[in-house]
């Protein structure tokens, strides 16, 4: 019976439930951290607070590999820059970070939806990306080493 | 002028007006003395600007020219501005993700992305864009250069022969996409249809994305170029529904190389912000505009940009045009 109801609605024009709130929690978490990003940019862009790294080094160095920029504005790889949120420049990786995460929220949000539906296939697969984009973003996997 | 439209062209007067005086407030720095890297001799923060001002034009003729904007940005500002490939192709990661982030609610909501088909895609080009990542990463800009180009030139040959099929003909849905249940309708407004759709040629499509999702991350270059033409040619599913579906992936499988890049240390604010914002400013005024637009005359500019940049790209990597 439960088959013979998910099929109806598939077959129905317009957004499945999931898609409505995959959407909804999309578009809130994205006019968030747009905001969020035009604000701490400004700040960094007027120097308040004081950056980490002086827009001057910064220039100097964007021309080069990213190695040899970290090497010589010692900023070191990962996540070390949550370390420095108090500074401009690092403050404006929070909503970079926030942005790139948002697909992460909105995978998790949809989750109960397919297992209430018993749609295990695509539980498996919202855990399985979930897992990678995790493991992008923990920082373990090996990045550059030139 | 619609009241909407007016407000709207407001409110992204006043955003550009609030980072140009953020910029001049920042050039009477005394660190604004400072050359924009090793081979300008333009102050730091004239970069940043011209950025936000061609990555505006960009986000239009983008929209215009049916194309996502990292494929436009990552060869032509890796091309002509002073920035390393490695902070370029981050950036541009970035700006294929803003771009997805953006039109993804609206595509979600009005059923033309479709989040069952996207799913299987995303995860399979999401894996394979941390692959291309940490190659990527790994590599000297001799060597991605060159292969941007010529990767940049074949995506032209691509664009330039590949056909479209507004509803390709699929007689039976295979296997695979009747075990993932892929398929629906969605409403038509042009003929005020439902138009019922189906997939097949599921795992050759599939195979596909690994290639596509290894080339996102290793080049910073989005997907959309060839997630359309897979989506569509290749397992069959309406144009529209493949257009929105890749636009609304992207997201998913750049975000796994964005997050690459970001802890690489290839992320630069001044790089990254201007470039975000303006191509999904561009991107909202191009939308506004697709109705008036001659879409073949742009799709042209747009496939002449892309040659040029890609033999920058290739004679730049070849150390010919330095």
């Amino acid at each position: 019976m439960e088959g013979k109801a998910e099929a109806t609605q598939i077959l129905t024009p317009g957004a499945s439930p999931e898609q409505k709130r995959y959407g909804a929690i999309l578009d809130v978490a994205m006019k968030i951290g747009l905001l969020v990003l035009v604000a701490t940019f400004i700040l960094y862009l007027v120097g308040m607070p004081k950056p980490h790294v002086p827009v001057g080094d910064v220039s100097a160095n964007w021309s080069q590999k990213v190695d040899k920029y970290l090497e010589v504005t010692q900023i070191e790889k990962g996540w070390s820059w949550t370390k420095h949120l108090g500074q401009s420049d690092f403050l404006t990786f929070a909503p970079i970070a926030f942005l790139a995460s948002v697909t992460v929220i909105c995978y998790l949000t949809i989750l109960p939806i397919f297992f209430k539906r018993k749609d295990f296939i695509y539980v498996t697969l919202v855990i399985a990306e979930v897992l990678v984009l995790v493991l992008a973003a923990s920082g373990v996997l090996p990045s550059g080493g030139h | 002028m619609s009241k909407r439209t007016f407000l709207f062209l407001i409110v992204i007067a006043i955003l550009m007006a609030i980072f140009a005086v953020s910029m001049v407030q920042a050039a009477s720095d005394p660190a604004s003395a400072n050359a924009g890297g090793a081979d300008s001799s333009l102050p730091w923060w004239a970069w940043p600007l011209i950025l936000l001002i061609v990555t505006f034009f960009m986000g239009i003729l983008a929209v215009l020219g049916g194309v996502g904007g990292a494929v436009l940005y990552t060869p032509i500002i890796g091309g002509f501005f002073p920035f390393g490939m490695d902070f370029v192709r981050g950036a541009g990661l970035f700006v294929a993700l803003s771009g997805s982030l953006a039109a993804g609610p609206g595509l979600l909501k009005k059923g033309l992305a479709d989040l069952r088909l996207a799913m299987p895609v995303a995860l399979i080009a999401s894996t394979t864009a941390v692959m291309g990542a940490m190659v990527g990463l790994a590599l000297s800009d001799e060597i991605i250069n060159t292969a941007m180009g010529v990767a940049i030139l074949a995506i032209v040959v691509i664009m330039f022969l590949a056909k479209k099929s507004e509803y390709p003909d699929v007689q039976t849905a295979d296997k695979l996409s009747s075990i993932l249940r892929i398929s629906g309708v969605y409403h038509e407004p042009s003929s005020d249809k439902d138009i019922d759709w189906k997939i097949h040629r599921t795992i050759p499509g599939l195979i596909l994305f690994i290639g596509i999702g290894f080339m996102a991350g290793m080049f910073g270059l989005g997907a959309g170029w060839a997630n359309v033409p897979v989506l569509n040619l290749v397992m069959g599913a309406p144009l529209k529904v493949s257009v929105a579906t890749s636009k609304f992936l992207l997201a998913t499988t750049d975000t796994s190389a964005a997050w690459m890049y970001l802890n690489a240390g290839a992320v630069i604010p001044m790089i990254v912000v201007p470039s975000f914002i303006g191509i999904m400013l561009g991107s909202l005024v191009g939308v506004k505009i697709l109705a008036r637009s001659k879409p073949s005359a742009v799709r042209a500019v747009v496939l002449t940009m892309l040659v040029f940049a890609g033999l920058r790209a290739l004679l730049k990597g070849t150390g010919i045009w330095k």
